[in-house]
C-alpha cells in the first residue's frame, strides 16, 4: 500500500487491460466443460425415457430375430450409463450418432440445418440491436407523445405471439399480395435475392418480440441515466445535450443493451421452434420439433447438445462486451 | 427528571394512514381505468375458464361438426364463423380457455415456488448458500430451455403439466436472479440489523420483513411470467404437442386456421385476437403494479414517463420578467418563487431575495427542508423533476437567468456559474477517465484542441493540489476517495473560469479532516480567482470559516442576512438565535442543551403568518395574523422579525 | 482500565475483512481495548475507516470477530451461538444513524415496536400495550403514534422510536451508532437531551460512537479516539476535549471548524499544515497515523507504539507524547466562550 493510501486519499489503480479478457475467457471455458457434460447427460437419460418406434420404422415386417439384433445394434440392450459413455466417446470424436428416421448423420443433419437457422437469427440480432436500441433511446430523450407511442408499441410487440403475428403476414403478404413467398427457404448461396425474399417474413415475425423489450429496457435505462446525479452535473457544467446523450448517457446505458440483448439472443433460440415451422423453414428449431414428435433420440440429443455450445459462446461474447464496457470490471 | 421534554404533536399532512398496506395498494391500483379494464377483462377470462366445458360439455370430444358448413365465416348462426371441420368457432374459443389458462397457472406456480424461496435464502442468508443457489441458478439458465420442454414432451406426450411444470421450471432462474437482487438492497436496510440485533428469528425477519416488502416485485413478475407463459403455452399446442386432440385449445386453434390460411384466412383472427389481449391484459397489469408500489415510497403519484409535459432534457422553461435591480452585484436575487406542480402545486420557497457582490462568500444556511437547494438548484435552472420558477427575478451580471431561453443559459452555466454538489463520488461519469470528462468541459468552454484540452485538464488538476495530476487523470471516479473526488469535482468546475461558485453542501459526506483541506481550497482558489462563493450548508462552523456574509432560511423563506460578525454577536431572527444556541460546539458542557420545540413544518403546511410563530418565544399575536416581510434594520442587515429589537446579544 | 464489574469489557478485538485472493486481508479493528460499567458513557470516535462502526456491530454479533475477546457481564459473547445472541438482545441493544432506514415502512409504529417484545416469551397483549404506551411516553411522542407508519415522522421523531424500541426489553447496554449525525442541527439537541434523560431513568450504560468530537464529549464520561482500526488515546472525556495528547485527536479538533468567525480565524492561522509525503509505512510495524503526522519521526514508520498511561490516566499511542505534551506542541487555540442563555 503506498504512502497515498495511507494519506486516506488514493485508492490502488487498476490492473491491465489485457489480463482480465484471458481470465473472462478461461472462466466460461472452464465453466463450459462441466456444464456441456450434465445437460448432455440429461437430456440422453430424459430422451432415452421416451417411447420410440424406431424398430417399427426401420423393420416395419421384420421377423423377432431381426427385431431382436437391431436392438441389440442400436444399444437397447444395455444399460443407461453404458449408452451414454458411448454417445459421449463417439460425441467427442464428433460423431453423434445416426437418426433413427432418416439414417442420415446427426452432424450432418445439423450442418445442414444451422445455416438455415442463422440466416434467421443474425438478421433478427440485428434488426433487435438497430431499431430496438434506437427506439428505445429516442423516446427517453424525446420524451412526449414519442415516448407513449413507442411504449405501446413495444407492449404489443411483446403481446404478439411470434408464429401468430407470422400467420398473419402470410396471410396478408403472401397469399394475398404474393409479394413474398409463404413458405421454404432458399440458401444464400443458391440466390441471394430469393434468400433475402424468403427471409423477410420470418425475420419480421420473430424480431417482434425482441425488438419490443429492447425498446422497453433501453427506454429505461437511458431514463434512469438521465436522471442520474452525473448527468445533472454535466449539465450544471454546460455540457450540451447532444454530448450527454451521444456520449455520456449511451455508454453508461451500454451495459443494460448488452445483457438484454444477450437475453434476447438466447430466447431468439426458443422462437426459432415456432417460425420455422410457421414458415417452414428446415432449420434446427423444426428439427428439434420433428426429433421430439418422432422420437428420433440421436438428432433430439444432438440439437440439444448444440443449442447449449451456442448459448454457451453467446454467454462468452456478453461477458466479453461486459469487461470492455465496465471499467470497474477491469479493475476490480 | 422526566425525559419526555415535548410531547410533540404529530403533523397529518396526509390522511390517517392506519389501513393495511395491501387494501392500499389495492386502492390506488383501482383509481387507475386501464388497471380496472385489465381486471376485468382477466376476471371474465378465468370465469369462462371455469364454466364453459361445464356449460358445453360436447366440444370438447367434438371431432366434427356440420360437414357441409365447413370454413364459414362469421355468421349469424356461427358467430365466429366454422372450423376445417365444421366446428363451431366460438364454442371451441370458450371451452378452449380453460386448458391454455390451466398450462399458465401451472407454469407460474412452479416458477414462483421455486423461485421465490431460492431468491430470498440467496439474497439473505448469503455466503455458501448464495455462491451454492448462484450455481444452480446459472447451470439453469444456460440450458436450452425450450429444447428440454421438448425433450420431458417427448417421454410424456400431450401432457401439458409435464410441459409446463419444466416450462416453470426453466423459468425459475430468472426468479431467483430478480428476488435476489431485490432482497440484497432490503438485506442491508437497517431495521433487518434492528430486528436481528431485537432478537427475532431469522424466519420471522424473512417472511415478515423481507416479504412483504419484495411483494410488489413478486407479482410483477408473475404477470410477466402469466404473459410469457401464455405465449409459450399456446406455441406448444400450435405444435400440437401439449394438447391431444380434439380438444380445444387457442393454440390449437390456430395451428388449424395456419392449415386452412389460403382458403379461410379469418379462421387465425379469433384466437389470435384472445390470445393477445390476455398477454396485453397481463401486461399493463404488471405495469401498474410496479408503478404503484413505486408511488408507495414517494407518495406522489408516479408520472408514466410518456405523461411528462417537458422532455427530460429541455427543463423547466423560462419565466415572466420582472423589473430590473437597482443594485451592481454579481448576483442579484429577487422575490424568486419555486413551485413544483406534481407535488399538489406548493410552493417550495417563497418570496427569497439575497445578493452577492464580486469575489465575497456568501453561506446560504438553514436545516434541511428549508428550501436552501431548491434556491440553489433554481439559480441555473437545475430543478429536479418539474419544478418551475413561478415568480422573481434572477440577476446576473446583467442578465435576467430566470426568463433566459435554455440555449443561452446553457452557456452560462459551467462558463460562469459553476457548481459542486454533495455527494462528489456520484457527481462524475463511472463509465470515463476523470482527465477525460475534465477535458470535456475545457473543450466545450474554450473550444481548444483535444491535446491542449487535456493539458488544460491536468492543469487543473495540479491547481486542486492533487499529488500525481497525470496519473491521476487516468483514473475512474470509482478509483478515488472521497476527498479526491471532491477535488476533481472542484477541478471540473472551474474549467470554465466562472465568475461565480455554487458549492452545495461540498463538505457534508466528507470526514472532518478532509473538510478542512476542502474548505482550505476554495478560499485559496477564491482568492487567486477573485471568484464568489455562495456556499449552501447547515453547519455553522463551515459558516463561520469560510463566509463572509450568511442568508438564513427557514420554511422557504429567507429570515435573516448579515455580515458573520455581527449575525453571531447579535441574531436579529429567534430561529437565529435558537439555532446557535443549540449548537453543541458553542456549549459542551452544559448538562442540557437548548433546543427547540416542535418541528419544521413542511411545504404546503406552512402556517400562517410567520413560518417560525408556532415554535418561537417571541411569538404574539401579530406574528400569526400576516405575512411578514423583510426588513432592512440597519445597512447590510434583513430580518423577517417584527420583534428583533427584543433580542439580546449573544455573545 | 479492565474491571471485573465491567458491563462490557473488550480486550485485543481485532476484526479483518478479506479482500480476494493474493491480497491482504482489510483490517477494521486492530487490536482494541476498553470497558465499560452501567450508568456510564463511553464514546468511540473517529473518521470513515476508523472501525468504530465495526467495533460495534462485532459487539452486537453483526460482524465477525478475527480475535481478542467481547465480556458482557462477565459472560464472553465473542462467538456466542444464535440462541444467546437472542436471550442477550434483552440486555444489549442498538440505535441506529440513519432514522429513515432503521424502521420498516410497512410496518406501523406499534407493530415495530410490539414485536421486539413478544420476540422474548409470550406476554400478554395488554402488557405489551401498556409497554408500548408507556416507552413512547418516555420518549415523548403521543400515543396514537402506534397506528401510524414511519412516513409519517420526521427524522427526529422517527429516531425517538428507535429509541423506544431500543428501550422495550429494558436493556442494560445500549450502542448508540452515530445517532444524532443524520439529523438537524436543532434536533440533534432534542435527541441528546433524551438520550442523556433515559440514561439516568434507567441506568443505562451507553457506548456512544460519533465522528463528531463535540458530540462525543457532551454526552460521555470517557473517550476512546481511533484512527484505522487502532486506538489513539483513551481517556476522561473533558481531559482528552481540553488537553489533547496524541496528534490525531488535536488534528481532529483543529479540524472541526467552530460556529464563531472570530476563532475560528485565529485556528486557521494556527492549524499546522500536513504534507502529503514521505514513503510508504508498512501497516504493522509502524503507527498508521505516521503519514500524515507533523510530528513524525523514523521510529515512528518502524515500530507500532503501545498505549501507555500518561500521569493524569489518559491512555496514549504515541513514541512522542512526553516530549509533545510538556513541550505544548498540542496545545490548542482559544476556545469559544459559552454563550449567556
Amino acid at each position: 500500500m503506498s504512502a497515498l493510501t495511507h494519506s486516506g486519499m488514493w485508492r490502488p489503480a487498476g490492473r491491465m487491460v489485457g489480463h482480465p479478457v484471458v481470465r473472462v475467457v478461461l472462466r466460461r471455458a472452464v465453466l463450459a466443460v462441466p456444464l456441456l457434460f450434465v445437460v448432455s447427460a440429461l437430456s440422453f437419460v430424459l430422451s432415452s425415457l421416451a417411447p420410440t418406434n424406431v424398430i417399427d420404422l426401420r423393420l416395419p415386417s421384420g421377423t423377432a430375430a431381426q427385431r431382436a439384433q437391431l436392438a441389440r445394434q442400436l444399444g437397447f440392450d444395455q444399460p443407461i450409463y453404458d449408452r451414454y459413455w458411448h454417445w459421449l466417446v463417439h460425441a467427442l470424436g464428433g460423431n453423434l450418432g445416426t437418426s433413427y428416421v432418416t439414417g442420415q448423420r446427426v452432424t450432418t443433419e445439423i450442418g445442414q440445418r444451422f445455416p438455415v437457422t442463422l440466416s434467421l437469427v443474425i438478421p433478427t440480432m440485428l434488426v433487435m440491436f438497430v431499431i430496438g436500441v434506437g427506439a428505445g433511446v429516442a423516446s427517453a430523450v424525446r420524451g412526449g407523445a414519442v415516448g407513449r407511442a413507442i411504449d405501446t408499441l413495444s407492449l404489443v410487440g411483446f403481446a404478439l405471439p411470434g408464429f401468430w403475428v407470422g400467420a398473419v403476414l402470410v396471410s396478408l403478404f403472401a397469399v394475398r399480395l404474393h409479394l413474398f413467398p409463404a413458405i421454404g427457404y432458399v440458401s444464400l448461396a443458391q440466390s441471394p435475392t430469393d434468400w433475402a425474399r424468403s427471409m423477410v417474413l420470418p425475420v419480421a415475425a420473430l424480431s417482434l418480440l425482441p425488438i419490443a423489450v429492447m425498446a422497453r429496457q433501453m427506454r429505461e435505462a437511458m431514463m434512469d441515466v438521465l436522471a442520474s446525479e452525473h448527468v445533472r452535473m454535466a449539465r450544471a457544467n454546460g455540457i450540451p445535450p447532444r454530448l450527454i446523450v451521444g456520449r455520456l448517457a449511451l455508454k453508461s446505458a451500454s451495459m443494460r443493451a448488452v445483457t438484454v440483448g444477450g437475453l434476447q439472443v438466447v430466447g431468439l433460440l426458443t422462437g426459432t421452434l415456432f417460425v420455422e415451422q410457421v414458415f417452414t423453414l428446415p432449420g434446427l428449431g423444426s428439427g428439434l420439433t420433428a426429433a421430439a414428435s418422432t422420437g428420433d433420440v440421436p438428432v433430439l440429443q444432438g440439437i440439444v447438445v448444440f443449442f447449449t455450445l451456442i448459448i454457451v459462446v453467446i454467454n462468452l461474447a456478453v461477458d466479453l462486451t461486459y469487461t470492455l464496457l465496465d471499467p470497474r470490471m477491469r479493475t476490480s | 427528571m422526566t425525559t419526555a421534554a415535548i410531547v410533540e404533536p404529530l403533523d397529518s399532512g396526509l390522511a390517517p394512514a392506519t389501513d393495511r398496506e395491501s387494501t392500499r395498494l389495492l386502492r390506488r391500483l383501482l383509481r387507475r381505468p386501464v388497471t380496472v379494464v385489465c381486471m376485468v377483462w382477466l376476471a371474465v377470462v378465468v370465469i369462462v375458464a371455469i364454466v364453459a366445458p361445464i356449460l358445453m360439455p360436447h366440444v370438447a370430444s367434438q371431432n366434427a361438426g356440420n360437414i357441409f358448413k365447413v370454413l364459414q365465416g362469421p355468421s349469424r348462426q356461427h358467430l365466429l364463423g366454422t372450423d376445417s371441420v365444421g366446428r363451431d368457432v366460438l364454442d371451441r374459443l370458450l371451452v378452449g380457455t380453460r386448458v391454455t389458462m390451466l398450462g399458465v397457472v401451472e407454469s407460474v406456480f412452479v416458477t414462483l415456488v421455486i423461485g421465490v424461496p431460492a431468491g430470498l435464502a440467496a439474497g439473505y442468508l448469503g455466503g455458501r448458500t448464495d455462491r451454492a443457489i448462484g450455481w444452480l441458478t446459472d447451470l439453469t439458465l444456460s440450458l436450452p430451455g425450450i429444447a428440454l420442454v421438448l425433450v420431458v414432451l417427448s417421454i410424456f406426450p400431450s401432457s401439458m403439466l409435464a410441459g409446463m411444470v419444466t416450462l416453470g421450471v426453466i423459468l425459475s432462474p430468472f426468479t431467483t436472479r430478480v428476488v435476489r437482487s431485490a432482497t440484497l438492497p432490503i438485506r442491508e436496510e437497517l431495521y433487518i440489523a434492528a430486528a436481528q440485533v431485537s432478537g427475532l428469528s431469522r424466519f420471522y425477519i424473512i417472511t415478515r420483513h423481507v416479504l412483504s416488502r419484495i411483494l410488489g416485485v413478486v407479482i410483477v413478475l408473475a404477470a410477466i411470467y402469466a404473459a410469457t407463459s401464455l405465449v409459450t403455452q399456446t406455441g406448444l399446442a400450435y405444435l400440437g404437442l401439449i394438447v391431444p386432440l380434439p380438444a380445444p385449445s387457442w393454440g390449437g386453434m390456430v395451428g388449424d386456421g395456419i392449415s386452412a390460411l389460403t382458403n379461410q384466412p379469418w379462421l387465425i383472427w379469433p384466437p389470435g385476437v384472445a390470445m393477445t389481449l390476455t398477454v396485453v391484459a397481463f401486461g399493463l397489469l404488471g405495469d401498474a403494479v410496479r408503478d404503484v408500489t413505486a408511488e408507495r415510497w414517494s407518495g406522489a403519484r408516479v408520472q408514466r414517463p410518456g405523461r411528462r409535459r417537458a422532455a427530460p432534457m429541455a427543463g423547466a422553461g423560462p419565466s415572466p420578467v420582472a423589473p430590473a435591480p437597482a443594485s451592481d452585484a454579481l448576483l442579484c436575487v429577487q422575490n424568486l418563487t419555486v413551485r413544483f406542480p406534481s407535488r399538489g402545486s406548493v410552493r417550495v420557497i417563497d418570496d427569497v431575495s439575497f445578493e452577492i457582490a464580486a469575489g465575497e462568500t456568501v453561506g446560504l444556511v438553514g436545516e434541511s427542508g428549508c428550501g436552501k437547494t431548491v434556491t440553489a438548484m433554481s439559480l441555473l435552472r437545475l430543478l429536479p423533476g418539474d419544478g418551475e420558477i413561478v415568480a422573481g427575478r434572477i440577476t446576473f451580471d446583467g442578465r435576467d437567468l430566470a426568463s433566459l431561453p435554455e440555449e443561452q443559459l446553457r452557456r452560462v452555466r459551467g462558463r460562469e456559474i459553476g457548481l459542486i454538489s454533495q455527494e462528489p463520488m456520484v457527481s462524475l461519469t463511472p463509465a470515463f477517465r476523470v482527465g477525460w470528462q475534465l477535458a470535456l468541459s475545457v473543450r466545450v468552454h474554450h473550444g481548444v484542441s483535444r491535446r491542449a484540452a487535456q493539458a488544460t485538464a491536468i492543469e487543473l488538476l495540479r491547481s486542486v493540489h492533487l499529488p500525481d495530476p497525470g496519473l491521476v487523470a487516468r483514473l475512474y471516479p470509482h478509483e478515488l476517495s472521497g476527498g479526491m473526488a471532491q477535488r476533481v469535482a472542484i477541478a471540473r468546475a472551474l474549467a470554465g473560469e466562472p465568475k461565480l461558485l455554487i458549492a452545495d453542501e461540498p463538505t457534508t459526506a466528507l470526514d472532518v479532516t478532509v473538510q478542512a483541506e476542502i474548505l482550505e481550497l476554495l478560499r485559496e482558489l477564491q482568492r487567486d480567482r477573485g471568484m464568489a462563493i455562495l456556499l449552501v450548508t447547515h453547519d455553522w462552523g463551515v459558516v463561520a470559516d469560510l463566509c463572509d456574509r450568511a442568508v438564513v432560511m427557514y420554511a422557504g423563506q429567507v429570515v435573516e442576512q448579515a455580515e458573520l460578525n455581527p449575525l453571531f454577536r447579535r441574531p436579529l431572527h429567534p430561529y437565529t438565535r435558537a439555532l446557535l444556541m443549540s449548537d453543541l460546539h458553542n456549549a459542551p458542557d452544559l448538562d442540557h442543551l437548548p433546543s427547540i420545540p416542535g418541528s419544521v413544518p413542511k411545504p404546503g403546511a406552512w402556517p400562517h403568518g410567520c413560518h417560525f410563530h408556532p415554535r418561537c418565544g417571541y411569538a404574539t399575536a401579530a406574528c400569526r395574523d400576516q405575512p411578514i416581510p423583510l426588513e432592512h434594520p440597519t445597512a447590510g442587515r434583513d430580518t423577517r422579525c417584527i420583534h428583533a429589537d427584543q433580542l439580546s446579544v449573544l455573545r | 482500565m479492565t474491571d471485573s464489574g465491567a458491563l462490557l469489557d473488550v480486550r485485543d478485538l481485532t476484526v479483518e475483512y478479506s479482500r480476494g485472493r493474493g491480497r491482504p486481508p482489510l483490517r477494521a479493528v486492530d487490536g482494541v481495548s476498553f470497558s465499560l460499567t452501567a450508568r456510564e458513557t463511553l464514546g468511540l470516535v473517529g473518521e470513515s475507516g476508523s472501525g468504530k462502526t465495526t467495533i460495534g456491530r462485532a459487539i452486537l454479533g453483526l460482524a465477525p470477530v478475527t480475535a481478542g475477546e467481547i465480556r458482557f457481564a462477565g459472560e464472553e459473547i465473542t462467538a456466542a451461538s444464535r440462541q444467546r445472541r437472542r436471550a442477550l438482545s434483552t440486555e444489549l441493544q442498538v440505535v441506529f444513524q440513519d432514522p429513515y432506514s432503521s424502521l420498516n415502512p410497512t410496518r406501523t409504529i406499534g407493530q415495530t415496536l410490539s414485536e421486539v417484545m413478544r420476540a422474548h416469551g409470550r406476554p400478554a397483549r395488554e402488557d405489551v400495550q401498556e409497554r408500548v404506551h408507556a416507552m413512547l411516553e418516555h420518549v415523548g411522542l403521543p400515543s396514537d403514534a402506534t397506528d401510524r407508519y414511519p412516513a409519517h415522522f420526521s427524522g427526529g421523531q422517527r429516531q425517538r422510536v428507535a429509541i423506544a424500541r431500543a428501550l422495550m426489553n429494558q436493556p442494560r447496554l445500549v450502542i448508540c451508532d452515530e445517532p444524532t449525525s443524520a439529523l438537524d442541527l436543532s434536533v440533534q439537541a432534542q435527541v441528546l437531551n433524551l438520550l442523556r434523560g433515559l440514561q439516568h431513568e434507567f441506568e443505562l450504560g451507553y457506548l456512544f460512537i460519533s465522528h463528531d468530537l463535540a458530540v462525543v464529549r457532551h454526552l460521555s464520561h470517557r473517550i476512546v479516539v481511533l484512527y484505522r482500526g487502532r486506538i489513539m488515546e483513551h481517556g476522561d472525556a473533558a481531559a482528552v476535549y481540553a488537553n489533547p495528547a496524541h496528534p490525531y485527536t488535536v488534528a481532529l479538533l483543529d479540524a472541526a471548524p467552530v460556529p464563531d468567525p472570530e476563532i475560528q480565524q485565529q485556528r486557521r492561522g494556527v492549524r499546522v499544515r500536513k504534507a502529503v509525503t514521505g514513503p510508504p509505512v508498512d501497516d504493522a510495524n509502524g503507527c498508521s497515523f505516521a503519514p500524515r503526522c507533523p510530528h513524525v519521526i523514523d521510529r515512528c514508520r518502524t515500530s507500532r507504539p503501545a498505549l501507555e498511561a500518561m500521569p493524569e490516566g489518559t491512555l496514549v499511542a504515541c513514541h512522542r507524547w512526553r516530549e509533545l505534551h510538556t513541550n505544548g506542541a498540542n496545545s490548542r487555540p482559544p476556545q469559544p466562550l459559552s454563550t449567556t442563555t
